[in-house]
Parts: structure tokens; sequence; C-alpha cells
């Protein structure tokens, strides 16, 4: 106990577990309408598209946040695009945008500061390097995250459920999906400086899944995968702090042990 | 006036016509099954009707206070919603969503909605069963229930039958009739079972790239199409 007070008693600790679940909450609502539209990739491909926009916003020594947020959210409207263009591949187009952002971001990195700690901390993620004015940003943006969720929770159900009937009900559906995409796009990049780019889209994917396993109904799910984010991220960080692990790959990790623990429990 | 009316319609994607000269009214209370072979341009009268595909040329006229919006829609089931972890009732409910105007929450008139459609077709048992759990004639039955939460005047179902056991087809099709009769709620059906579709509605439109036929079902039966169609010992 005085050694979780002794954890919280760090300013940068307070700010990640105040950042880090926020981003877990929005992570795991917005998980599960791209699971169930079948838009996962999309939150892999951006969180790529983060790593090259962050790389570039550091070599020329802009505001990470005020660079990457409008980017990435441009990202994510193209590649919504293109997964739903029929005429050319879809997932292999997102697969070519998120590389050649990766390779992008690289570039821009080695030829400026030359790789270093900043690039592993952008790919792998780290809790110290949230600034004061990105900590507030984020509160903002996660707030506005779930505020439009909670807000439009009917119509993206139904959007969700079954685009051709609310497209027949005068719902603009691809008006939703750009809602869901620029939103996926705020919380990848909310959440990249912490878990890194290669593994924020697990925050996006697991908790969804998992939720899938145990509930049926869709306010069940979406429910069951908020907790199951947020304790996941608590229990990742804490261990992450004592055993002295890379934050974003213990979460991850914890995250697997949860979904397993879920596979079993949901084989009935 | 008649319910929905079609003046001379045609539809193009891109420039290439896909159906043309579609031209026929229906009243209340009518039932009418859109019959045509693959491509015949089918889908694309569903969107036209929908308000989702403007015609090329011709007019789509709505009457006795019908908009678009407020047609019963059932689509064709996709791969997606079949294992979508979803109660029935939640299903049901986003029925009302064009009655949600500006507001964010469902009220009670909603909610009470979607436990009479629930009830209407005999599945308030299933109210809090997984949609994905339930066999594909109760889940056409749920997505009807979505379909009557939508609408008041006009129900639009997609190939409501496909895929469904003989039975399950059988009790689908005097549920849709029931509905057209008891609650005089008029019913545009798309269908390529030709036999089935003669049997229960009261007018045939059959497509094939352009509208083939308009008439009644008994006016159909006579026509040299269905006896091509349906062959002449089946009828």
């Amino acid at each position: 106990m005085t050694a979780l007070l002794h954890m919280l008693s760090y300013a940068f600790m307070r700010k990640a577990l105040i950042v880090g679940v926020l981003v877990s909450l929005c992570a795991a609502l917005l998980g599960v309408s791209l699971v169930l539209k079948r838009y996962s990739m999309i939150g892999d491909g951006l969180s790529h598209v983060g790593f090259g926009a962050l790389a570039i916003a550091s070599a020329f020594h802009l505001a990470p946040l005020a660079v990457t947020v409008p980017v990435v959210a441009l990202a994510a409207v193209l590649l919504l695009r293109l997964s739903q263009n029929r005429k050319i591949n879809g997932d292999a187009a997102i697969a070519l945008v998120s590389s050649s952002a990766l390779a992008i971001g690289v570039l821009s990195v080695s030829l400026t500061t030359g790789m270093n700690t900043e690039v592993s901390s952008y790919m792998f993620g780290s809790i110290l390097s949230l600034s004061r004015a990105d900590a507030v940003l984020s509160l903002l943006l996660s707030a506005a995250v779930l505020l439009l969720f909670i807000a439009f929770y009917p119509r993206l159900f139904a959007v969700t459920f079954d685009e051709s009937f609310s497209r027949a009900t005068g719902v603009r559906t691809g008006a939703y999906d750009t809602l869901l995409a620029v939103l996926t796009a705020v919380t990848v990049v909310l959440g990249m400086r912490m878990m890194g780019a290669l593994l924020i889209s697990s925050l996006i994917i697991f908790p969804a899944l998992s939720a899938m396993r145990l509930c049926r109904s869709f306010k069940g799910v979406v429910c069951c995968a908020a907790g199951l984010s947020v304790g996941c991220f608590l229990i990742g960080v804490t261990g992450s702090y004592f055993l002295e692990t890379p934050t974003g790959a213990s979460i991850v990790a914890v995250d697997l042990v949860a979904f397993l623990i879920c596979l079993l429990a949901g084989k009935k | 006036m008649a319910l929905i009316e079609c003046k001379d319609a045609s539809f193009a994607y891109e420039g290439v016509s896909v159906l043309e000269g579609v031209d026929f009214s229906l009243n209340a209370g009518d039932y009418l099954c859109i019959v045509g072979e693959n491509g015949s341009g089918k889908s694309t009268l569903v969107k036209g009707l929908l308000g989702l595909k403007k015609p090329e040329s011709g007019q789509i006229l709505y009457g006795d206070g019908l908009k678009s919006t407020e047609i019963g829609y059932l689509p064709q089931q996709t791969m997606v919603q079949r294992d979508f972890p979803a109660s029935v009732y939640e299903v049901v409910l986003s029925g009302c969503l064009n009655s949600l105007g500006r507001r964010l929450r469902y009220g009670p008139a909603e909610r009470e909605r979607a436990e009479s459609n629930l009830e209407r077709l005999g599945i308030e048992d299933l109210r809090d069963k997984s949609y994905q759990a339930l066999s594909g004639g109760q889940q056409q039955r749920v997505l009807l229930a979505r379909a009557l939460c939508a609408t008041k005047k006009l129900l639009l179902l997609d190939e409501p039958v496909t895929g469904l056991d003989p039975i399950a087809t059988g009790e689908m099709y005097n549920l849709i009739k029931l509905i057209n009769l008891c609650d005089d709620i008029t019913v545009i059906m798309v269908s390529h079972d030709l036999h089935e579709a003669v049997r229960y509605a009261t007018h045939i439109l059959h497509l094939g790239r352009r509208q083939l036929f308009f008439g009644t079902s008994a006016a159909y039966r006579e026509s040299s199409l269905a006896r091509r169609f349906l062959g002449r010992d089946r009828i």
C-alpha cells in the first residue's frame, strides 16, 4: 500500500495514470465499433502514420500533438476511403500507407537528430514523454471523444449493426464513419506517446475482442470492454513500475492474458 | 393519391443505364412483388424507392404523407450481422432511429413501440436473447420487427426469405401477408421466387433492365411472360 502511495507521489505517474485511463476508455469504446465493422487495420495503420508525423514534428521542433493530431485525423479519413474502395485492394493500400509513413518517419529522424532513444520512445512508448501541455490536451480530447461517443450512441449502434438500414432511415452513415475514424485518430495519437506506435493498436482491438467472448449484448460488450481496458491498463502500469519493465509492452501483455482468460471463460 | 408512384423512372451508374421505363403506382394496402433475374435492376430500384439513388430521368413520388426515410426497410443480411453481439431488444429498438430527430436518446414512446412490435411478431420471449444465437428465421423476424418500428405505412423487404429452410420460409411469407392484411401496411418485396410471389402478392413488377410487366397477380398469371418464367403447368 505504501509502495502504491509512493508510486502516486511522482507527478509523471499521476499524469500518466490520468491520461492512460482516459485513453484506454476511449480506445475500448471506439474499438468495439471498429472491430465489428472490420476496420481494425485502420487503427494499426494510423499508429504508423502517427509515428511518421511525430518524427517530422520533432525534427522541425514543432509541438508534437498540435502537428500529429491533424495529420493523423486526415490520414484516418484517407484510410477509411481506401478501405471502402472496392476497386483497389483496401487492406493492401492501408499496409502501403502505414509502412510508407513509418519509413518517412525513420528517415526524417535519422537525417536530423539521428537514431536515438527518442525514436525508441516513439516506437515502444515512454511514460516520461508526457509534458504538462500534452496532459491537458489529452484530457480535453479524450473527454470530447467520450462525450461524442455517449451522445451518438444510438446512432453509432445502428450504423455499426446495419449500414443499409441506417442509410434508408436518413442517417448519413458516411459522416458517422468519418467521425469514428477521426475520434480513433485522436485516441491513437494520445495513446501513442505512452504505448508506442507499435503497440497502440492493441489497446483498440484487445478489449473489444475479449468483451465479445463474454457478453452477448452491444451495451454489455461496450461496458465490459471499457472496464477491461481500464483494468488492464492500471495493472500493466503498476506492474511496469514495480518490475521496471517497459510500460506499453506490459500493458499489452496484461491485455493478452485477459483475452486468453476471456477466451477460455467464453467457451461454453 | 397513390402511396408511391414511379413515373417513367430510369437509373444509371456513371452514365450507363441499368434500368429504364419503370412506371407504376401503388395504393395503400397493396402487396407488390418485384421479380426478375440477377442484374435485372431490382436492387437499383430499391435504392431509388428509399431515396438513396436519384432517378436519371422520371420521378418517384410519395403520397399520403409518406417520406422516403419512413419506409420500413429490411435489407439483405450481411456477414457482419450474423455474429454481431447485440440483444434482440437493442436491434428492434434501433428501428426507431428515424423518430429520434435531434434527440440523443430513445424515449418511452420508442421503447413502447419496440416492445409492441416484439409482441406483434410473437418474439417477446426472445427479447433479451443474443441476436447471433438465433436461427435464421428468428433473425429475420427480429429484422422485420425493426422494420415495423421504422414505419406505419410501407414495408420494403429485400429477399426476406433467402437462406431460410422451407418451414421458416412459409412462416415468414404468412407473417408478411398477415401484417399486410391486418395492419393495412403496404408491402413491397423483392423476391426471386416467382411462384410464392404470385401466390401472396396483389401486384407484380417484373424487371429485366427495364419494366417487363406491371399489373395485378391475376393478370400476370395470364401473361406470356409468366408462362415463360413459371412454366405453364405450375400455375
